[in-house]
């Protein structure tokens, strides 16, 4: 559809949550938390906050929970039942607050999940969250959206975009259906559209490469061994970075229980040398510096070629939450100017 | 839509307990579900996913043959979690399946040509089922030959199969072990796979071979079969990568942009060139 421009003030977008509550759904949205800033359920608008360039955590949790039930299991006198995850019980959800990156970043999960068979699961959980993204007006030295295809004020993968105007007023993008059914009922809370320009409301966001050249560079990489020893110098194999990232999507299936129990899905690394270690004890990628190319090849050059979709969005999280300084950036920045 | 289809396992009884070789066992399996069973169809080179409910799932190839309906075997040996707990199992006890995944032996491009299989140790399964399959359809093939080795006597796996094949008039059979593996009534040949393979030297014209081994018995076998004059495009092998959801997900097995789980688990040489070291 096309895009529909309204406007919204804080007093009637506080009312909107309450619209939303009374519809049932669940909000998550930024929260203090502590010392840091998280995705957290949320009752009203005075508790989200709004100002951080980014959370810690990203909102994938909503879609891809950190562990998951697949189903549950039964057995008794060498008899079985299992009962399924009953669909419906996925709650329908807002996400509120999130930025244009973490937006784009569902798109890159909808490929890792259904590019071949269909997730039922991660899908009814997606088909049930509506996101509302908030444009930013600050960056950091660790943002790239623009870099990666997205922007501060980037439209794609958000139902509603909101840009504060910097007085209480928001400029409101109604992007999708999701977000036109979102508003549905509460239309009186939104004005008309504003004549003020939307980019004047934005930070800036430098492109730092060419992200065409990002795959091929790769590509012409992979058999360089000092390269990549080069580059995961300092790399513990933490996990941090995929934890936080907002387009991760690498997962493990393990049981819990005995006789009775659950199969659950848990989020997993391609940095944890486990990972890819046979029984045997052979492991096709041993080396630190092959699971650090592995990260680098799977975001920029395996999942463009095969799902059409970057496995990046900019939002740099990555790179803050690495314990040792590890930038994204400059990685990628070294990746497009090295000489095979 | 179930909210959870494609990690649902079917179930499976177990019919039948084979030892085949020290820690080494083969399960038979026949679906609990009848109407299940005789909608399952899979194609030879196929694996699937294992699980003992409370220790989780493993990935095998399906060991049997498509030509013989109304149950599927997989044989493994006894080394992690659930494959120690799959071992411990009994006739009549349940575990869970899911799968026919991956891609296949092009068997039916092979009609008329000449097989030559090589395997090592516990590779034979997967290769078990296209020979099966093959010698189900013997007219449509030519010459059969199979070279298998392991490291003795003992971890050689399907005894009374081999015994089998060594009798027929249609196949003609190399057995080997690893030097020191032999036993002092031993009739086979005594050394590693890809020298035996050299010396027995079978013709590579109109020929299709399959290689499932370990890498260090892969590594060494692939430059002989270049001397006897394989094309890469008809030396096929399967990667074992690990796997965890068999679908394309879960994000471990791949080689390079290749899934082990969906572009394999079959790869002819010539692809194997293209790929990266990943294996």
């Amino acid at each position: 559809m096309e895009i529909e421009l309204r406007s919204i003030d804080r007093e009637a977008l506080a009312k909107l949550f309450a619209h939303w509550r009374d519809e049932g759904r669940r909000i998550v949205a930024p929260k203090q938390l502590g010392e840091k800033i998280d995705f957290a359920p949320v009752t009203g608008l005075d508790q989200v906050s709004l100002d951080q360039v980014q959370t810690v955590q990203s909102p994938k949790t909503a879609v891809f929970p950190r562990v998951e039930e697949l189903f549950s299991y039964k057995s008794r006198d060498g008899q079985v039942e299992i009962r399924e995850r009953d669909g419906t019980g996925v709650p329908r959800t807002v996400i509120f607050g999130l930025r244009p990156c973490d937006a784009a970043a569902f798109a890159s999960l909808a490929a890792i999940f259904n590019w071949d068979s269909p997730d039922s699961l991660f899908s009814s959980r997606l088909a049930n969250t509506v996101v509302v993204g908030l444009s930013c007006p600050r960056a950091d030295e660790y943002c790239f959206c623009t870099s990666v295809g997205g922007g501060p004020g980037a439209t794609a993968g958000s139902d509603i975009l909101l840009t504060g105007t910097g007085n209480g007023t928001y400029l409101a993008e109604i992007v999708s259906e999701k977000g036109r059914q979102l508003v549905e009922g509460a239309g009186d809370l939104f004005g008309p559209a504003l004549s003020k320009e939307k980019e004047t409301f934005l930070a800036r966001v430098d492109k730092a490469f060419d992200r065409d050249r990002i795959g091929p560079a790769l590509a012409a990489l992979f058999e360089n061994t000092a390269f990549w020893a080069e580059q995961s110098l300092r790399c513990l194999g933490c996990g941090a970075c995929a934890y936080v990232c907002p387009a991760c999507a690498c997962f493990d299936i393990q049981d819990e229980g005995d006789v009775s129990g659950k199969r659950l899905r848990c989020w997993d690394s391609c940095g944890f040398g486990l990972f890819t270690l046979h029984t045997s004890g052979h492991n096709p990628r041993p080396l630190q510096s092959q699971r650090w190319r592995q990260r680098l090849m799977h975001k920029f050059a395996y999942m463009p070629e095969r799902q059409q979709v970057l496995g990046c969005v900019g939002c740099g999280r990555c790179s803050r939450a690495c314990p040792v300084d590890m930038n994204i950036l400059e990685h990628l920045r070294g990746v497009v100017e090295a000489k095979p | 839509m179930s909210a959870m289809d494609v990690f649902k396992p079917m179930l499976l009884k177990i019919d039948q307990v084979t030892d085949e070789a020290p820690d080494v066992k083969t399960l038979r399996l026949v679906f609990v579900d009848e109407q299940q069973g005789r909608e399952f169809a899979f194609r030879t080179g196929q694996f699937g996913e294992y699980s003992v409910f409370g220790e989780g799932e493993c990935t095998f190839c399906i060991a049997s043959p498509p030509t013989r309906p109304g149950y599927i075997e997989c044989t493994f040996r006894k080394a992690g979690r659930v494959t120690s707990a799959l071992a411990g199992l009994e006739p009549g006890e349940t575990i869970g399946f899911r799968g026919p995944y991956g891609n296949v032996f092009p068997i039916g491009d092979w009609e008329g040509k000449n097989l030559l299989f090589i395997a090592g140790g516990i590779a034979l399964p997967p290769m078990r089922s296209v020979i099966w399959n093959v010698l189900d359809l013997r007219d449509r093939y030519r010459e059969i030959t199979i070279v298998y080795g392991a490291r003795t006597v003992a971890d050689l796996v399907y005894k009374r199969e081999l015994a089998e094949w060594a009798g027929r008039p249609d196949v003609t059979l190399i057995t080997t072990v690893d030097p020191g593996g032999e036993t002092p009534d031993w009739k086979g040949e005594v050394g590693f796979v890809p020298a035996v393979l050299d010396k027995a030297a079978p013709a590579s014209r109109d020929t299709i071979a399959v290689v499932c081994g370990p890498p260090v018995m892969i590594k060494f076998t692939f430059p002989v079969l270049a001397r006897l004059g394989f094309a890469p495009e008809n030396i096929f092998t399967t990667l074992e990568n690990r796997m965890k959801c068999g679908v394309g997900k879960c994000g471990r097995c791949n080689v390079g942009k290749h899934f082990v789980c969906k572009d394999g688990p079959v790869f002819t040489f010539a692809q194997l060139r293209e790929m990266p070291q990943e294996y």
